[in-house]
Formats: C-alpha cells, sequence, structure tokens
C-alpha cells in the first residue's frame, strides 16, 4: 500500500466510529474446520461489515520436495476474519473467527489467553476435523461450548450422540444453530456466556 | 450411523490451566490504562493485543511521522482496536505492533488494553456482554 496517498485509506464510516468512551475491548474466538461457517458467523452478528487481519509467517520448507540441502523457506498468509458488536459505551466485543489449524495461532499474540471463551463450530459431514481443535482449547484451559451448524444435507444425530462421540463432558453446552441467521449466531454466543458465568458461579473450570 | 469418536484432553501439565493476569506495575493502582513495555533498543515489542485500543493524542500527525505512521494517527482519531488497524492499513498485525511500539514512545497515541479472562471471570462483566447480546 502507498502511504503517501494516505487521505485515501479506507477507515471506519463515521456511524462505525467507536465513542471515545470506548475503554476496553473483550474477544470470543469461534474455532473450527475450514468452510464450517466461522466467517458466516462472524458477518452474521457482526456490526460492522467483518474485516481481515492478516499475518505472515516464514517457515523452512520441509517434506518430500526438499531438494537435498537447499534450503527452501515459504511465507505462507494467514488471514483471520473478525466482526464487533457494541456492548456499552466504554466496552467492546470482538469476535474472531480463527484458522482452524493450531500453528498458526501463535501468529496473533494472545489470541487465545485473553478470550473470555471459544464457539467450536462442527460440521455433521466432517466432525473429525474438529477434535484437535477442541483438545488444544482443553489444553490450555480455554472454556468453550459447541454449536453444530446445520447444513442441510448433513447428518443429524441426536445432540446426546454427538456429546458421546465429542466426549464432551455433561457441562458442556452443545447446540444446533443456522450460523446464516444473526438470532441463531446470537443464542451461540449467549449460549458461551451463560456457561462462563456459570462457571464464574462455581469458580470452576473442571 | 454412528459418528466418529473423540477422545478429550486435559490441561497440560505444568501449564497453569488459566493464564495469569498481566502483572500490574507498582503505582498502577486502579488505572485501567496499563502502563507499556516500550520498545528497547533490541526493537522489543509493546505488549500489544489484537483487540488493544489506540487512540491518536492529537488528529494532526506531526511532521516527522513516517507516512505509516501518519494513516495510523489518522485511523486512531477514535478508538480503534489494533485488529482493525491491521485491515484498514493491509498491514500484518505484527507490522502494526511495530508501529504502534513506535508511536507509543513517542507518546503520539494512547492504547486502552483489553479485558482479558482471568482464573475467576468477572460476573458484571459478563452479564454486561450478555445484555449488549440481547439487544441484537
Amino acid at each position: 500500500m502507498d502511504f503517501n496517498g494516505s487521505d485515501t485509506i479506507p477507515g471506519p464510516r463515521a456511524e462505525d466510529q467507536l465513542p471515545h468512551t470506548a475503554q476496553s475491548a473483550v474477544k470470543i474466538v469461534i474455532v473450527g474446520g475450514f468452510g464450517v461457517g466461522k466467517t458466516t458467523m462472524v458477518g452474521s452478528v457482526s456490526e460492522i461489515k467483518p474485516l481481515t487481519t492478516e499475518e505472515t509467517m516464514t517457515q523452512a520448507g520441509i517434506g518430500v520436495d526438499d531438494n537435498y540441502g537447499s534450503a527452501s523457506k515459504t511465507a505462507t498468509t494467514v488471514a483471520m476474519d473478525f466482526g464487533r458488536i457494541r456492548i456499552t459505551d466504554e466496552l467492546v466485543l470482538y469476535l474472531f473467527g480463527t484458522p482452524g489449524q493450531e500453528r498458526f495461532w501463535f501468529l496473533w499474540n494472545g489470541l487465545f489467553e485473553g478470550a473470555l471463551g471459544a464457539v467450536v463450530l462442527v460440521d455433521t459431514r466432517r466432525l473429525e476435523v474438529s477434535f484437535d481443535v477442541m483438545g488444544r482449547l482443553e489444553e490450555r484451559g480455554v472454556p468453550f461450548v459447541v454449536a453444530v451448524n446445520s447444513f442441510p444435507d448433513a447428518p443429524r444425530y441426536p445432540l446426546a450422540d454427538l456429546r458421546t462421540a465429542l466426549d464432551l463432558s455433561e457441562m458442556i453446552p452443545i447446540v444446533e444453530c443456522d450460523v446464516r441467521r444473526r438470532a441463531s449466531s446470537r443464542d451461540v454466543l449467549m449460549t458461551l456466556m451463560r456457561f462462563l458465568h456459570s462457571l464464574a458461579m462455581t469458580g470452576s473450570l473442571a | 450411523m454412528t459418528p466418529p469418536q473423540r477422545q478429550r484432553r486435559t490441561p497440560a501439565q505444568g501449564t497453569p490451566a488459566q493464564p495469569a493476569a498481566p502483572a500490574r506495575k507498582e503505582g498502577e493502582g486502579g488505572n485501567p490504562e496499563r502502563l507499556y513495555v516500550v520498545a528497547g533498543p533490541d526493537g522489543e515489542r509493546a505488549d500489544i493485543d489484537l483487540v488493544t485500543l489506540i487512540v491518536a493524542r492529537s488528529p494532526d500527525p506531526p511532521p516527522s511521522a513516517t507516512p505509516e505512521q501518519a494513516a495510523l494517527l489518522r485511523l486512531c482519531v477514535a478508538p480503534l482496536s489494533v485488529a482493525e488497524v491491521s485491515a484498514y492499513l493491509s498491514l500484518p498485525f505484527s507490522v502494526v505492533t511495530v508501529l504502534i511500539t513506535e508511536l507509543l514512545t513517542a507518546e503520539l497515541v494512547q492504547a486502552r488494553s483489553p479485558i482479558v479472562r482471568k482464573a475467576l471471570p468477572d460476573r458484571s462483566l459478563l452479564e454486561a456482554v450478555m445484555h449488549g447480546l440481547q439487544r441484537l
């Protein structure tokens, strides 16, 4: 980007500007495999047009195409969509639709560590792609709820069967949703918030 | 038809299940504006989160500002998260944190740090977020 013509740099629309009283922000992360609907969910509840932040990762080339000693390096650009909801004049909520592969998470400092919690979005056609991400959240002690995005052609399982298949404890909420609908996505976030609230009341994550 | 089966994991041994709250420095008291570790001679980055809110101290960039710095200052006339700055400037997060570190050092911007998850979450904060979501 040419910053010398910086008068033309796009910024938020006037109506999208945060008030000067905005003191702090909180974040919720939405995780799941590729194509599961993370971006759609961010877009359906965000009050601003979803934006994309990028990070570049340089890694040594590994694996089958190694040319015997020639140092092959590849730069990977990883993108993450996010949206925003103004909670009060002082508080703002950001929603991040994070890349499924954990190796990309460290690119954004504190992405998970500081988050209030996470929504794991699953697609019953490819349930297993969410297994690793759930394990990673458990290892990091990040509280999460599971939302099953109902694709029309996806196999439908009773939620109790999904709970067993996903090896979720009874206390972890699992809900069905249609992330294209704002009310449905909002309900998923409310489920997460109520779960976090119950954790705060009992003072445990166990 | 039976779905595939997962096995749950537990927090890694030796790793705290909950991140510690960011350390507060002496004399900081209840001031919501956190003091930042600004760039040292080795180019160390300030402790900047994706949702740290950045506000320019003055709407007019000083003549000494680089084009990138000036663009960032113009963007941050109202509070804006680092993630949004990265998106609008089409710059990677890491580059934006370097720019912000420079601007914090030069006292041209103010950073308002996010509220992070604590071992015991703040119930009133969670309730405020719930009320906000209900209005959607």
